[in-house]
C-alpha cells in the first residue's frame, strides 16, 4: 500500500493498515519524511529529525511484529515546537530558545510516545505563541497550503499548514486564545482545544498560564477523539491538572443528534464577521437542524469585551512567565554587558523578538503599582462576568455554535503593523479560554477565493465528548473536511 | 490613556528589556493605542463582581513533602550559558 494524495488521509485508516500489515511504519515515516522535504517551502517545520523518527519506526515494527501496538503505534505526527521534546531542539519560535534542548518530555510529548506515535519534527509557530498568523516567528512565516502568498493563522500556524498539506498526519497545537483553533480554521482542518485542565501543561512553554491549553490539530473529528484520549488526563506535575477520569473519546462519536439544542449567540452574528464566512456557517446550522438539532438564540453580552481583557490578562501573565529568560540558567545571553543588569536587559531585549517584547511591556505596565486595579483586576473582573454569561446560557443549550474567525486567511504582511486589528482575530474564541471551556473548529466550506471556513462549537465543562459527536456526525454527511489545497 | 517616552523607559526598565531613546516615542504611540483599546472593558459594570483568576475557581492541590527529583544539577548546567564549579556565573554584584 503506497499512501495516496487523492483523499485526505486519516489516524484511522493509517492505524489499520499499519495493523494489517499493508505497509510498514519505516516506509510511512520514510514516506512523509521525503513530503516535509518536498514541501520546504511553507516552512512549516522549525526542525525535523529524520534519524531519530526512523528509530522510533523501527521500534514501531517491532511492536507491531510482537503483536503488543497501542493506539497509534507507527503513526508519524508533528509537535508544536513549544513542546519540551528531549534530546530535540525546543525553540518556541524564539531566537531566545534557538539553541534550546529539553532535558524532558512534556507530558503530552511522553504520552503521544507512550501509545506508539513517532516524532517527525517540531513545527513552526509565533514566537512564545503570541500571534494569530505564525508572522511573528524567529525562523521566518509560514505558508497557507491553500494559497502560498496567505498566512496559516496563528499560533499554531506550522502544525495546521503541515497537515493540511497533508506532511504529517496529525499535529499537536496549543490554544490561549484561539491558537490551535483558527489556524484549523485558515487550513482546513479540525482543531480542539480542551477544557482548561484536561490535558497537562507540564513541559508546555507557558504563555499565560491560566489560558494556556494543549490539544490536537486533525483532519477528522475521529481523529481528533483518537489523539484527544491519549493526551488527556490527570498529570501531578501540573498543579491545575484536573483529576477526571478520560472518557472513550469515540465512543460517544456515533450517537444521534435528536433532541440536541444548540445555542446562537446573537453577538457572533454581528456586522464584523465577513458575508461569506457568515453564510457558510448558515448552511452549516441548516445541516445540523436536519440532523436533528434544534436552535435557539442565546446571548453572551460581554464576550464582546473578551479581546480587551484578554489583552490584559494575557500579557499580565505573560510578563511573569517570561521573567525565567535571564541569559543566566538557560536559552540566550548578549555578547557584550558591563554588569548583572545589562546581562539581563540585552540578553531579553536581543533573545526577544517585537511582539514578545511589546507584550511583556502591556504586561507589566497592567501588574505595576497604581495601574494593577485599573487593568488586571478589572479584567479578571470581567473575565467572571463573561464565565457567568456562558454559565447561563449553558441552561438553555447543550453546546453553542458560530463562526471561528471572522475571515478567512489573509496575505501574509496585510496586518503586520496594526497590532490591534491582529488581536480582532481572536475575537469569537478567546471568550473559551477566559472561561475555560473547550472548543473545537471544523470546516464547513469554502469562500468564492478557494479558502477554508471555520465552524466553531463551543461546549460546557469535559464535554469533549459531544463537540467530537457533533464534529464526526457533521462530517460523516458532509464533505468540506475532505477538501484539500490543490496546490500543493 | 496616552503613555509618555518618559513612561516607556520605566516600563522598559521593570521588564528588564531596553528601549533606545529614539524608540521610546514609537511604542509609546503604539502602547497607548493598545492601552486605549483595553480601556473598552470600562463598558462592563464590574461593581461587586468577584475576580476569576483561574478557570472553574480550581484551587491549588496539596502533595506530601517527599524528595521527588533525584539531583540533575550537572545536566541542567549544561544548558547554562557559564558555569563554573557548579555555580552560575553572572558578572560581580557585590564590590
Amino acid at each position: 500500500m503506497t499512501i495516496s494524495n487523492a483523499s485526505p488521509v486519516t489516524l484511522s485508516t493509517l492505524s489499520a493498515a499499519l495493523h494489517n500489515r499493508e505497509l510498514s511504519s519505516v516506509e510511512l515515516t520514510t514516506d512523509y519524511l521525503n513530503r516535509i522535504e518536498r514541501h520546504s517551502d511553507l516552512n512549516a517545520f522549525i526542525t525535523v529529525d529524520p534519524d531519530s523518527a526512523l528509530k522510533q519506526a523501527e521500534e514501531a515494527d517491532r511492536s507491531i511484529a510482537t503483536g503488543n501496538p497501542g493506539p497509534m503505534t507507527g503513526i508519524p505526527i508533528a509537535h508544536k515546537d513549544i513542546f519540551c521534546t528531549q534530546g530535540m531542539a525546543t525553540t518556541c519560535g524564539s531566537k531566545m530558545l534557538e539553541k534550546y534542548i529539553s532535558p524532558y518530555d512534556a507530558t503530552v510529548v511522553e504520552r503521544l510516545k507512550q501509545a506508539g506515535a513517532v516524532t517527525l519534527g517540531k513545527t513552526n509557530m509565533d514566537e512564545f505563541a503570541m500571534g494569530s498568523s505564525n508572522e511573528n516567528s524567529f525562523f521566518g512565516a509560514v505558508s497557507n497550503p491553500w494559497d502560498k502568498n496567505r498566512v496559516p493563522g496563528g499560533s499554531s500556524g506550522g502544525s495546521a499548514a503541515a497537515v493540511a498539506a497533508g506532511i504529517s498526519p496529525a499535529a499537536t497545537g496549543t490554544d490561549t486564545g484561539g491558537s490551535i483553533r483558527q489556524p484549523a480554521s485558515f487550513c482546513g482542518l479540525t482543531g480542539l482545544k480542551p477544557t482548561y485542565g484536561r490535558v497537562s501543561r507540564w513541559g508546555m512553554i507557558a504563555f499565560a498560564s491560566s489560558l494556556d491549553q494543549a490539544g490536537p490539530i486533525t483532519r477528522t473529528a475521529e481523529d481528533a477523539a483518537i489523539m484527544l484520549g491519549i493526551m488527556a488526563g490527570f498529570d501531578q506535575r501540573d498543579s491545575t491538572s484536573v483529576e477526571r477520569a478520560v472518557p472513550d473519546y469515540r465512543a460517544a462519536l456515533d450517537d444521534s443528534l435528536d433532541g440536541l439544542t444548540i445555542g446562537l449567540p446573537r453577538e457572533y452574528f454581528d456586522q464584523g464577521l465577513d458575508s461569506e464566512v457568515g453564510d457558510a456557517v448558515e448552511r452549516a446550522l441548516h445541516q445540523l437542524q436536519s440532523q436533528g438539532v434544534r436552535t435557539v438564540e442565546i446571548e453572551l453580552p460581554n464576550s464582546m469585551l473578551g479581546i480587551p481583557c484578554y489583552y490584559v490578562i494575557a500579557p499580565a501573565e505573560a510578563s511573569s512567565n517570561l521573567a525565567r529568560f535571564d541569559g543566566v540558567r538557560y536559552g540566550y545571553r548578549a555578547d557584550n554587558y558591563q554588569d548583572l543588569n545589562e546581562l539581563y536587559c540585552r540578553s531579553r531585549t536581543e533573545g526577544f523578538g517585537p511582539e514578545v517584547r511589546r507584550r511583556i511591556m502591556i504586561g507589566t505596565y497592567a501588574l505595576s503599582a497604581g495601574y494593577y486595579d485599573a487593568y488586571y483586576l478589572k479584567a479578571q473582573k470581567l473575565r467572571r462576568l463573561i464565565a457567568n454569561d456562558f454559565e447561563q446560557a449553558f441552561a438553555h443549550c447543550d453546546l453553542i455554535v458560530g463562526p471561528t474567525a471572522p475571515t478567512t486567511a489573509f496575505r501574509i504582511g496585510a496586518k503586520t503593523h496594526d497590532p490591534v486589528s491582529m488581536y480582532l482575530n481572536d475575537i469569537y474564541t478567546n471568550a473559551a479560554n477566559l472561561a475555560g471551556l473547550p472548543a473545537l473548529s471544523i470546516p464547513c466550506g469554502l469562500d468564492s477565493q478557494n479558502l477554508p471556513i471555520g465552524l466553531q462549537l463551543v461546549g460546557n465543562y469535559f464535554d469533549e465528548s459531544r463537540l467530537l459527536n457533533v464534529a464526526h456526525r457533521f462530517q460523516i454527511e458532509s464533505d468540506h473536511h475532505l477538501q484539500q489545497p490543490t496546490k500543493v | 490613556m496616552s503613555l509618555t517616552p518618559e513612561d516607556i523607559l520605566k516600563i522598559a526598565h521593570l521588564a528588564r528589556l531596553e528601549v533606545p531613546e529614539e524608540e521610546s516615542s514609537d511604542y509609546a504611540r503604539e502602547l497607548s493605542a493598545i492601552l486605549d483599546f483595553v480601556e473598552q472593558m470600562n463598558e462592563a459594570d464590574t461593581r461587586d463582581i468577584l475576580p476569576l483568576s483561574h478557570p472553574q475557581d480550581a484551587t491549588l492541590r496539596m502533595r506530601e513533602d517527599k524528595i521527588n527529583e533525584s539531583d540533575q544539577r550537572e545536566y541542567y548546567q549544561s544548558l547554562a550559558p557559564e558555569t563554573e564549579g557548579g555555580h552560575y556565573l553572572v558578572p560581580k554584584v557585590i564590590e
